[in-house]
């Protein structure tokens, strides 16, 4: 079809236009109470912490020299802020640990779901929600039920005489990991589903009629058409459980910090709101460098679907 | 249609939310787990008011929402190191229940207290101490000092659970160095820092929940409030309560009327009502902490006029901090040793 | 016609996923089972008693904290979902435009930021809001809420859109449908797994809610995890375990009667 270029010109704006109109709704809601409230988070980083908690309104870029750079309590010497990046740290690595986890379980989750009978794929769909209907702290206790020193775990093996001494599970990082894979995991399979879900079967069968091997029919035809999902899903564990709060504070026994309770102790009792401010935009900014790595690398593949 | 039975149940369920409100209202602002529904069920009959609680878990949490304002509760409960802050910020009303009626009822040193000269704006709800629990299965020794977590025997190395509220941890560690509350000496507080980050590889965790965890055997010690202490016993007689030779604090949360409360008539009976000694005890009874009425006791339940948990001992009292609010340079320094110990 | 295998069996994978379920429900049965305990605690078992079903049955704190939560994460979910559907048919399968990478950003804004910063940007915000309007209602908690679900809501009803068959549109649009009429006929049956996903999603991303709940709330506004948060540093009963299972046996009704309604339909 041949138009004139004004034409098309015109088409394009009101496609354009129709398109900002259908997002107004979702920007509107979060102006209001997502990116409106940020930017008060940016101006509290720029602050002096009142005495007990709170601001004082003069400007101090204090608490983002503190982010980075510390003052011994004692010797006064400014060094790198050595407590902040273990915890920096720590809670990526744990973070990360957790989504790849997360995706090695859930993806052959979701190709199972996704290759069940149209009929009970909804069945095994909703007994992946319904762990989510139970309240987070709940569940998280149920866990810790099961690796404390005389819980399930512990029991049956001493039961069976494998062991004499309760092995300590609770309170490490890797109690912390398993909470929130258990946590974050159906995050990850829901979104994998809905990819796999429309993923044409007989493309996968095609692969086999010519003989390829299952392991380059999965990283030939299934990957690259769940990449969607992989994002979507990757996405939504990866960043709660980075800053996670509940987790950490119930499985890991408090002893070490994370992001998220490193900075809920500056609002809290550390009443040091500009430092808690700064941490919080730093936090962000390392999640939205990896997302925009992310999405740029995987985002290739999938914009000529 | 899928769409059209989601949105039915959907409706259903906002159909409920604009139900009617009573005529009188009093709006409590109160710890978890800290309001007997007795007493406010005995408030309400007497009064014919209706009572809402709403929780909040930290004093700090209560602090920042009551700062902000536009939060609709008539009462809070801020513990008594807090309170002064709340005085000078303004967000208490004057209501001079030093002078209410059942005011007489008020034990002699919880009626003229540091943090509230002439009780002119709070009423003591509950009280109790911070000390050691050690479950004396596990360890037989002597458990009336810090030492048990900060300088740990062998039977009790890696079974330590440390509860974690910053000041009164750093204030334990304080006193097992012989310092003074709220002290900003750094000599004193390098020791300070020095012992929590060695001692620290010998606990097991740094918890709130600790009534489940020696009862359940995930911990063999622990430092903990006192009601804590009694209600752990209560499920396992071996498990004991001490306070500390070197020094121990002593706390109390108090009730305390909002600056912009809306219901300011009922509040004031509210105040009034929890100095009641029948009244008094139902708090204790529920919360397991004793509280600042005279002759409260004999409407306690049997298990807590007997507890050793509750009653603090004479003597020992002589060497109880009340706690108080640290000044900022204090806190500061608090924090940063705080930061660095959980690294 | 015979193949060497079944593609839809994968051995490997159904060995996997019966780990992941095990690993789903391990917790849930532990946590039923004490709801059921006669002892005080969540850690000793000391016989099968009813009687916390009955303290918390007769909690009027508790029950009015369930009824609110479950208002909240409703509301929240029904909003976010419709307006997630609609962002996301903007922001998909077209030609990059001005504002589209910005668009994108700002749906998954609320996923970057840690709670507890929402939480305390959302207190100092809404308390000035509230003390000029003197509106103190469930609105804030819902509009709250309704922020941080958008992308949850978005992301799987994204992923779905994209590399969604166009064709199929396009025929409708060339078989003279109106754009509303190809929407609902073709584009929404096509888009509704999605949808679902996305709504459940933000369901039960609102419903498990503690920190920005906490901040937010205004007095007798508990929601069930506020409530138990509170419990958290006291005591915890085998009370919560009954009320999580009560929680849960009521949405495995619900689920079950959705799932068979919606099979007589196909």
């Amino acid at each position: 079809m041949i138009r004139p270029d004004g034409a098309l010109e015109a088409a394009r704006r009101r496609d354009v236009r129709a398109r900002w109109l259908l997002s107004a709704p979702a920007l509107l809601i979060l102006a209001f109470a997502a990116i409106g409230p940020l930017l008060v988070v940016v101006l509290y980083s720029f602050l002096t912490p009142g005495p007990y908690g709170d601001v004082i309104w003069s400007f101090s870029t204090d608490a983002w020299v503190g982010v980075f750079l510390e003052r011994d309590i004692f010797d006064d010497t400014l060094s790198l802020a050595d407590a902040h990046m273990s915890i920096f740290v720590r809670s990526l690595t744990l973070a990360t640990a957790t989504t790849v986890l997360a995706l090695l379980i859930g993806f052959p989750t979701a190709y199972f779901i996704a290759t069940r009978p149209e009929r009970t794929r909804e069945l095994w769909l909703f007994l992946i929600t319904i762990p989510f209907w139970t309240n987070i702290l709940i569940r998280t206790f149920g866990m810790l039920e099961i690796i404390r020193n005389e819980g399930l775990i512990n029991t049956s093996l001493r039961t069976l005489g494998l062991i004499d001494r309760p092995i300590q599970m609770l309170f490490t990082d890797g109690a912390v990991m398993a909470g929130m894979l258990y946590v974050y995991l159906p995050l990850m399979v829901l979104p994998l589903y809905a990819s796999l879900e429309k993923l044409d079967f007989r493309l996968v069968e095609a692969g086999y009629d010519l003989y390829a091997t299952p392991f380059r029919v999965l990283t030939r035809i299934v990957l690259p058409l769940v990449k969607p999902g992989m994002i979507a899903g990757s996405i939504l564990v990866f960043i709660p459980a980075l800053g996670a709060y509940v987790t950490p504070r119930v499985l890991g026994g408090g002893k070490t910090m994370m992001l998220g309770t490193l900075i809920e102790l500056q609002f809290g009792q550390g009443r040091n709101w500009p430092l808690g401010a700064a941490l919080s935009i730093t936090l962000m900014a390392m999640v939205m460098v990896a997302l925009l790595v992310y999405v740029r690398y995987a985002g290739r593949e999938v914009r000529h679907g | 249609m899928r769409l059209k039975t989601t949105l039915a149940v959907a409706a259903m369920f906002l159909a409920t939310t604009g139900l009617a409100r009573a005529e009188g209202e009093l709006n409590i602002f109160n710890w978890g787990n800290y309001t007997s529904p007795e007493l406010i069920k005995k408030f309400e009959d007497t009064y014919k008011v209706k009572v809402t609680i709403t929780d909040y878990d930290s004093n700090d949490t209560a602090l920042a929402k009551v700062r902000q304002g536009g939060h609709g509760f008539d009462i809070a409960m801020p513990s008594q190191n807090y309170l002064p802050i709340w005085i000078e910020e303004g967000l208490v009303l004057e209501t001079n229940p030093g002078q209410m009626e059942n005011a007489k009822n008020m034990l002699p040193e919880w009626a003229d207290p540091e943090f509230d000269p002439g009780r002119k704006y709070s009423v003591p709800w509950a009280l109790g101490t911070v000390g050691v629990v050690v479950n004396t299965d596990v360890y037989k020794g002597p458990i009336d000092t810090w030492a048990v977590v900060f300088d740990p025997p062998a039977e009790l190395q890696g079974k330590i659970n440390i509860v974690p509220e910053m000041n009164d941890v750093i204030h334990a560690a304080i006193k097992f160095h012989g310092g003074e509350m709220c002290s900003a000496d750094k000599t004193l507080l390098k020791q300070v820092r020095d012992t929590l980050v060695a001692a620290k590889p010998l606990w097991v965790a740094m918890e709130y929940s600790t009534i489940e965890k020696m009862v359940g055997g995930d911990f063999a010690a622990t430092t903990d409030w006192n009601g804590s202490a009694l209600r752990q016993r209560l499920q396992n007689p071996k498990i004991q309560f001490a306070l500390p030779k070197e020094g121990f604090q002593l706390w109390s949360d108090n009730a305390v009327v909002l600056k912009d409360a809306k219901n300011v008539e009922n509040a004031k009976l509210f105040l009034n009502f929890i100095m009641d000694p029948e009244n008094a005890a139902m708090i204790s009874a529920f919360s397991r902490y004793a509280n600042g009425i005279k002759g409260s006791e004999a409407f306690m339940p049997e298990d807590m006029k007997t507890a050793p948990e509750v009653m603090v001992p004479a003597d020992l009292l002589a060497t109880a901090d009340y706690s108080k609010t640290c000044p900022p340079e204090a806190q500061e320094l608090y924090t940063r040793i705080w930061t660095e110990l959980q690294k | 016609m015979a193949r060497p295998f079944d593609v839809r069996r994968q051995r490997g994978f159904t060995v996997v996923a019966a780990f992941c379920f095990a690993l789903l429900y391990l917790p849930i049965v532990v946590l039923v089972t004490y709801a059921f305990n006669a002892g005080e605690s969540i850690a000793n078992w000391e016989g099968v008693s009813l009687r916390w079903f009955v303290a918390a049955a007769g909690n009027a704190q508790v029950i009015d904290a369930s009824i609110r939560s479950l208002q909240i994460a409703t509301a929240a979910a029904l909003i976010a979902t419709t307006a997630a559907t609609l962002a996301a048919l903007a922001t998909t399968r077209t030609a990059p435009y001005r504002g589209q990478a910005a668009t994108f950003a700002a749906l998954n804004l609320p996923l970057m930021v840690p709670e507890i910063v929402t939480a305390v940007a959302l207190l100092i915000v809404f308390a000035r809001i509230k003390m000029a309007t003197g509106y103190t209602g469930l609105g804030y908690l819902i509009a709250a809420h309704t922020a941080f679900c958008i992308p949850f809501a978005y992301l799987p009803i994204r992923a779905r859109l994209d590399g969604m068959d166009l064709n199929l549109e396009r025929a409708a649009a060339d078989l003279y449908a109106t754009p509303v009429r190809a929407f609902r006929h073709v584009t929404l049956p096509l888009l509704w797994p999605g949808i679902l996903a996305g709504f459940m999603l933000a369901f039960v991303i609102s419903l498990d809610d503690v920190v920005i709940t906490e901040f937010v709330k205004s007095g007798g506004q508990e929601t069930l995890p506020t409530y138990m948060l509170g419990q958290l540093r006291r005591v915890i009963t085998p009370e919560m375990n009954a009320i999580s299972t009560a929680f849960l046996a009521l949405s495995i009704v619900v689920v079950t009667v959705f799932f068979l309604v919606s099979r007589k339909r196909d």
